[in-house]
């Protein structure tokens, strides 16, 4: 098992290689070159000339490629062109917010999702079956920040349930220590500004789950209709074991093989960035954050998102993998 | 009293815009506390859906109706809850299926799988759990139980597997055993194992054994009475001996008759019976086996044959049986209550199946065995 993490950690090494390669062609092929990046349409001769000799790019090419994979391995991606600040410590701030939207977000979904799944397979053909099947359509169909307008309309503007926007309320003060709010509020027991946290990831939680929810609910009921018409079920209920224990033991763990290969994929989705929901509820994530960088064309921002949601993808591949071995003895890994 | 009685037992599935289908149409049969009844017929015939019916395991589907009885123990099976059902199955009557692969929970370890059974049925936990595990996988012949308590069923061979799913049916002592087609999956060698097996297991502890096969060679070596179902309906009901040595409906003749003969010339060819399953005639126009008849009188058609029951226990529903071998014509006209149209029905009989032959592969090595294979009078004393 360790050996299979670290082997899979290594092979983040030529994943990343290969993508700075990537994002080194793409820099150079940037229209109009990094100066025009830099400075607009508006920058004269001379200027760009500069910026040029600043930047390095009058030297051989393979001398500008060692020096920007010197200065990847430092996590140094540069400064963003838009807040002047580093990429670094941008995305240190923000993505946390991010990953925080992500848990709550999979936690509703799942939590809702496999249970109604389950209950759908079970009263197939009936009423329940029908709405969670309809209503997962709609989960579907439904844009998310069409969902995000209306929940905040409803819950927050008009029944002041919830807040309309923010992750914390700034008032309150709190400690910062990981910059996950909650996390932060649990740690230092400030009690009330972990409540207020998780208060501000409700609505935007409900919002991104609306999507993966109603995949999970169909991909679980699915499978657990495959599951329940298999033998080995037949030969549990045999045994005269009870509903409980047929339905823990020998259809939901089975069932769950193709429903955790889809949350995996599910995560990684809402990793790499919940836009619209985000900018819905003005939540500092990354998300929004880089959209924004999109419209600016801050390069370095968008370089940097690229690289992180490379190291994502590869970790979340890899828990799913790890999350796959403990549930089917048949890909237990060596 | 019989330890179970199938009483006119049908099963039908409806399903909307099709047509209804009659899987099982009046099957009755008994089994005596530590007897070996066998469940005989081709694919298709109602013998799957019939123990399945008593177990209570059919697929809950809207349209399945379960009429009749199948009295287990002075209690009816099918007029049960789910819960009584629940306590009954695994612990009075067991069941073992066809493929031991697709039978077992791959992502459970093995031991889990036989303790489960022993929680639920015997209350027993932890350590005295797996404890009784062991000496259940050891007891049906697996080596090294206590490591392969561990393992998962991919890592066991095919007849492991079997051995494990009988650990698993004998756990509680059940007092009938549901076998349905248990060597079907395997190959030659471990069927053969896994037959003695059973043999041992039901000799040794007085279980009643249950049956259900297409392969007269493991009835020849197991059973002591046999019905013989065709589409849904026992068409012959014998002990072992009589029904090998003179099978009388048509059809029994016709299964020994397919059956390959090791003493039959090189080349010379197999009997299987004319048609299909599907070439069925409904019971209540006639018999149902009547278009693959090669003894088809015209009494066959018409109404269905009524069940006859003959002077030595026997029974079979046939208008014109086969005939006795040794009885007189006048002899055999008595037996029947039909008789023979003439020359042309009994000639018809399939040569190789001649009334009298048994198969080769089919013969049965040891001495007629009383009920139960031995252990059924100490256990009633």
């Amino acid at each position: 098992m360790f050996r299979f993490i670290v082997r899979r950690l290594l092979q983040l090494i030529p994943t990343l290689f290969g993508l700075s390669v990537l994002l080194f062609i793409w820099l150079h092929r940037l229209p109009g070159g990094p100066e025009t990046a830099i400075l607009g349409e508006r920058g004269t001769p001379e200027m760009r000339a500069q910026i040029r000799r600043n930047l390095g790019l009058d030297e051989p090419i393979l001398v500008q490629y060692a020096r920007f994979l010197r200065r990847m391995i430092k996590l140094d991606l540069g400064t963003s062109t838009s807040t002047k600040r580093a990429v670094t410590t941008e995305f240190v701030e923000r993505f946390p917010g991010t990953v925080e939207l992500t848990i709550m977000a999979m936690v509703l979904a799942i939590g809702i999702g496999i249970p109604l799944g389950y209950l759908a397979a079970r009263r197939r053909g009936r009423l329940l079956d029908h709405a969670s099947v309809g209503g997962s359509l709609i989960g579907i169909c439904i844009p998310v920040f069409f969902l995000a307008y209306v929940l905040k309309a409803i819950f927050s503007e008009h029944f002041h349930w919830f807040p309309s926007s923010g992750r914390q309320d700034p008032t309150i003060g709190a400690t910062r220590v990981t910059n996950f709010f909650l996390l932060d509020g649990l740690m230092t027991r400030e009690w009330d500004a972990a409540a207020d946290a998780l208060w501000h990831l409700v609505l935007p939680g409900i919002a991104l789950a609306s999507i993966p929810l109603a995949i999970i609910v169909r991909i679980t009921r699915a499978s657990v209709l495959e599951v329940l018409g298999e033998d080995f079920v037949r030969t549990a209920e045999a045994k005269g074991l009870t509903e409980n224990t047929v339905r823990r033991r020998h259809v939901l763990r089975n069932a769950m093989l193709p429903v955790a290969t889809s949350i995996g994929l599910l995560t990684g989705g809402l990793l790499s960035g919940a836009v619209l929901t985000e900018t819905v509820f003005a939540f500092s994530g990354i998300g929004a954050f880089v959209a924004e960088a999109i419209g600016q064309r801050d390069y370095p921002v968008l370089m940097g998102f690229i690289m992180i949601i490379a190291v994502v993808y590869v970790l979340v591949n890899l828990i799913v993998d790890l999350s796959y071995s403990v549930i089917d003895p048949r890909v237990r890994v060596r | 009293m019989a330890l179970l009685e199938v009483d006119d037992l049908s099963v039908t599935f409806a399903r909307r815009g099709q047509r209804t289908v009659r899987a099982v149409d009046g099957v009755s049969f008994s089994v005596d506390a530590g007897e070996v009844v066998g469940l005989v017929g081709e694919s298709g015939c109602g013998k799957s859906v019939t123990s399945l019916a008593i177990m209570g395991l059919l697929p809950k589907q809207p349209g399945l109706r379960v009429g009749g009885k199948a009295v287990f123990d002075g209690t009816d099976l099918l007029q049960l809850d789910d819960r009584s059902r629940r306590d009954i199955r695994g612990r009075d009557i067991a069941m073992i299926f066809q493929d031991p692969l697709s039978s077992l929970n791959p992502v459970v370890p093995i031991g889990v799988q036989v303790t489960e059974v022993l929680t639920r049925h015997r209350g027993m936990k932890g350590e005295a759990a797996t404890k009784e595990a062991a000496q259940l996988l050891d007891r049906v012949g697996i080596p090294d139980p206590r490591r392969r308590l561990k393992e998962y069923p991919h890592q066991l061979s095919g007849g492991m597997r079997q051995r494990a799913l009988i650990a698993m049916a004998v756990a509680c002592q059940p007092r009938l055993l549901i076998a349905d087609e248990p060597t079907t999956a395997l190959d030659v060698t471990i069927q053969a194992q896994i037959l003695e097996l059973l043999k041992e297991l039901v000799r040794d502890s007085g279980t009643a054994l249950m049956m259900i096969t297409h392969d007269l060679g493991v009835v020849a070596g197991l059973c002591d009475t046999v019905n013989v179902l065709y589409a849904g309906r026992v068409v012959e009901t014998a002990r072992r001996r009589p029904l090998f040595r003179e099978p009388r409906h048509p059809y029994t003749v016709g299964l020994l008759g397919s059956v390959p003969r090791l003493d039959s010339g090189r080349g010379e060819r197999l009997n299987p019976i004319p048609g299909s399953v599907r070439d069925v005639l409904p019971w209540p126009e006639g018999c149902a086996f009547a278009p693959r008849c090669t003894r088809r009188v015209d009494e066959c058609v018409g109404e269905p044959p009524q069940l006859v029951l003959a002077h030595d226990g026997r029974s079979y529903r046939c208008v014109n049986p086969a005939p006795v071998p040794g009885a007189t014509q006048a002899e055999a006209e008595d037996l029947y209550r039909a008789t023979p149209t003439g020359d042309d029905a009994v000639a018809a009989v399939p040569t190789a199946a001649e009334p009298g032959s048994v198969p080769a592969q089919a013969v049965p090595t040891d001495p007629p065995a009383p009920p139960g294979l031995g252990s059924r009078e100490e256990e009633s004393s």
